[in-house]
């Protein structure tokens, strides 16, 4: 419990002291560079060495990095900035926002000639993810990253367990009943539940990105392709629900933990299992946890996991041009590249060059599930979707009543597709193309 | 409502200006003019304002939006989030009224009356209140209520109750461990003004009391409480709309949760505004609460000015 509270203190002074920081260096005479970003934790000491680098690399930019809050309050300030036209040259934005994130009037295209310009050209990236970042044959947003759901596990108890194989690593698990199977083993030689994820606690997204991922491996669909019509297939759904429900009816899955509370039971190596984003791999590589991280297993067909990607984007500037425009690029191009260092939080970089990057397979075990690009599921472009949005905040609080025992699957469905049909009859406020554009 | 300053005024009987007269001057206005400058900037044109939003349909940016009479109000009152959001902000003031106006009351004859470091009773049960929300939220999500290592599951555990609640977590103890947590911190404000109350009541009323032979209960009882009437009307005022207003350590204990059973009516409003950028909705459901809160005051103005005449 105490790496629990000292990593949530450190994070919270870490976002408090980095949020006040001044604009670093003198920028007279030189370009001017605003860059806006919601990392926080290691994704935060990471990235500030990557600007701090690439400071050093441009001297003849002024570079002014800014740390937000992550979620809500970050899309706030962002939409607000560009709205008032005082917003800052570059940004960072998840990907599932973009939709409702009104291209063209609160953000601006990229400019990909001077993109190719610095190397960076589609061809280098996945197709699917690239094409996220454009809206009406203009490009927006320039994928840094996809950041997945993993399962993390703990390499002591699973080879007292006997499951891992030669390799020393999980061996596949195919199918709910492998899986399972696989819990209940584990279960026997640690007498606690074998998993841990979050369930509960404010604006918990895990019961929401659990559900994405499960469902998504059945083929279903939450959403129709455009994101304007409810997809919900009612016995797929079900098919999922039930067996959220039955991890923690049979004691199988930590029933109510909140998010540091389910990292702090797997890190004091009490769990075999947990599933989570990837980029608490800095979390698990600090604290000296024997432990591995593999690609969700497919329990119900397709290997898909629930995803989203972190990209740039250009927030909109009354009359964007010029040498802090160029430098904008320039920076953009230079993190891509630079990628195999973000890449070190977990997150699989999404510029296909560093995948095959000597600095990046060295990564253990960051690039071991970097075959998960391929198979990432985004939330469709709908306006109240996408990370930190409120379907993540609504499902998420209806899913978590699963997992936690308080609402039947059957209740659950309902009230999820009722929570549904209520956000697609509101018309998208920001003018976006999720809604009525 | 009466103010404390008017209240020793009319004890004491001795401020009450005579000869001035009310007469308009420049200089007046001189006087006032911060004031009412504050006042309008920022508390009457942001109402008005607010009023001209939630009949639009803006977004967060202030723009974009069109005039849509009162369809705001309509999906409002249609909206279940609304009716349930709003039920929790009422359920969180009448369990939390209660316990904070008796025991405000209760610790402050305890201190009125233990003669021993006096100032350190009133630090101690003033002290909490000074702390900002962020500060006692934490406090309480990671030191007290976390289930089985938490202060509080260890206080339980070692008089042999079984821990292991779910503090935060269960549906069930949610509400209950928030106003828990609120009394805690806001108590000593209540507290305060109790003291302050009694220590203004003249000690010969008590003198004489004593002298009839009138027991402590029944002094307690028939001297006391009687001449507390007016704060308690006050402390009680103050206290409804202080728990309806209720945010911070909500949004950071429980976030509204678990599966929305915390969530007040100012977090939906925020969600509404700020994570769903609809600032027109948002506006016309802070309105609807508003009203609310309006017509609690009413109801209580009411209430205390009957008390009053009975007293009076």
């Amino acid at each position: 419990m105490g790496a629990v509270l000292a990593t949530g203190a450190l994070t919270t002074a870490t976002a408090t002291t980095a949020g006040c920081a001044a604009p670093s260096g003198a920028t007279a005479g030189k370009t001017r560079l605003r860059y806006w970003h919601l990392f926080g934790g290691g994704d935060g000491v990471t990235m500030t060495g990557m600007v701090d680098a690439f400071a050093t690399a441009h001297p003849d930019i002024g570079l002014e990095a800014t740390q937000l809050a992550w979620g809500s309050p970050y899309y706030t300030k962002l939409g607000m900035a560009g709205a008032g036209g005082r917003a800052p040259e570059v940004a960072v934005l998840h990907l599932t926002r973009l939709a409702g994130f009104a291209p063209g009037r609160l953000l601006d295209p990229f400019d990909l000639d001077l993109l190719a310009g610095h190397g960076i050209t589609p061809d280098r990236f996945p197709p699917d993810i690239w094409r996220r970042g454009q809206v009406d044959g203009e490009q927006y947003a320039i994928p840094l990253d996809t950041h997945p759901m993993v399962l993390y596990y703990n390499l002591d108890i699973c080879a007292k367990a006997g499951l891992l194989g030669a390799d020393g690593q999980l061996g596949p698990l195919r199918g709910t009943a492998e899986f399972l199977a696989a819990l209940r083993t584990a279960r026997r030689h640690t007498g606690v539940p074998a998993l841990t994820t979050e369930t509960i606690g404010p604006d918990a997204a895990t019961p929401w990105r659990l559900f994405a991922t499960f469902y998504s491996q059945t083929g279903g669909e939450v959403l129709s392709e455009d994101g304007k019509r409810l997809a919900l297939d009612d016995t797929k759904a079900l098919k999922v629900l039930d067996f959220m429900a039955r991890l923690a009816e049979e004691g199988l899955m930590v029933r109510r933990t909140d998010y540091p509370g389910s990292i702090g039971v797997f890190n004091d190596g009490r769990t075999a299992f947990h599933l989570n984003g990837e980029w608490e791999v800095t979390t698990f590589k600090t604290s000296g946890l024997p432990f591995s991280m593999t690609r969700v297993p497919a329990l119900f067909g397709r290997a898909t996991v629930q995803a989203d990607c972190h990209s740039f984007v250009l927030p909109h500037q009354q009359g964007r041009s010029g040498a802090s425009n160029e430098a904008a690029h320039a920076f953009t191009a230079w993190m891509l590249k630079h990628s195999a260092d973000w890449a070190e939080g977990g997150h699989v970089p999404a510029y296909l060059p560093t995948l095959a990057d000597p600095d990046y397979l060295r990564l253990t075990p960051q690039s071991a599930y970097r075959s998960v690009i391929n198979d990432v599921v985004l939330d469709r472009p709908a306006w109240f979707a996408g990370s930190a949005s409120l379907l993540w905040i609504e499902l998420g609080a209806v899913f978590s009543g699963v997992l936690t025992g308080s609402r039947t699957p059957r209740d659950a469905l309902r009230e999820a597709k009722a929570r549904l049909r209520q956000l697609l009859d509101t018309p998208d406020p920001l003018g976006g193309t999720g809604g009525s554009a | 409502m009466t103010s404390p300053s008017a209240r020793t005024a009319e004890t004491t009987g001795t401020t009450k200006p005579v000869g001035i007269r009310r007469k308009w001057t420049e200089h007046g206005l001189l006087f006032v003019a911060p004031f009412l400058i504050t006042y309008s900037l920022f508390l009457l044109w942001p109402l008005v304002s607010g009023v001209r939003m939630s009949l639009r349909s803006d977004n967060i940016t202030g723009s974009g939006g069109e005039f849509v009479g009162l369809d705001n109000y309509a999906e409002a009152v249609r909206d279940p989030d609304v009716w349930s959001s709003m039920g929790n902000t009422v359920w969180f003031t009448v369990l939390s009224t209660v316990p904070l106006v008796v025991c405000g009351l209760v610790l402050a004859l305890l201190s009125h009356h233990l003669r021993v470091v006096e100032w350190l009773w009133r630090l101690a049960w003033f002290a909490p209140f000074l702390l900002p929300s962020g500060v006692v939220g934490l406090l309480f999500l990671w030191v007290i209520y976390p289930s089985d290592f938490g202060f509080a599951d260890q206080v339980l555990a070692s008089v042999g109750l079984r821990p292991g609640i779910g503090w935060l977590t269960d549906e069930r103890y949610a509400m209950v461990s928030i106003v828990l947590a609120t009394v805690w911190w806001t108590v000593g404000f209540n507290f305060l003004l109790y003291l302050a109350a009694l220590q203004s009541i003249p000690r010969y009323v008590y003198e004489a009391a004593e002298l009839d032979g009138a027991s402590g209960p029944r002094r307690l009882w028939h001297i006391t409480l009687p001449l507390l009437r007016r704060t308690t009307g006050v402390v009680v005022v103050l206290q409804v709309l202080a728990s309806l207003k209720i945010f911070d350590q909500v949004y950071i204990m429980t976030g509204g949760g678990p599966d929305d059973s915390t969530r007040p009516i100012l977090q939906y409003v925020y969600q509404a505004g700020f994570t769903g950028y609809r600032i027109g909705y948002a506006s016309a459901v802070s309105y609807l609460f508003f009203a609310l809160i309006v017509i609690v005051s009413l109801v209580q103005l009411r209430l205390s000015r009957r008390r009053g005449e009975e007293s009076g």
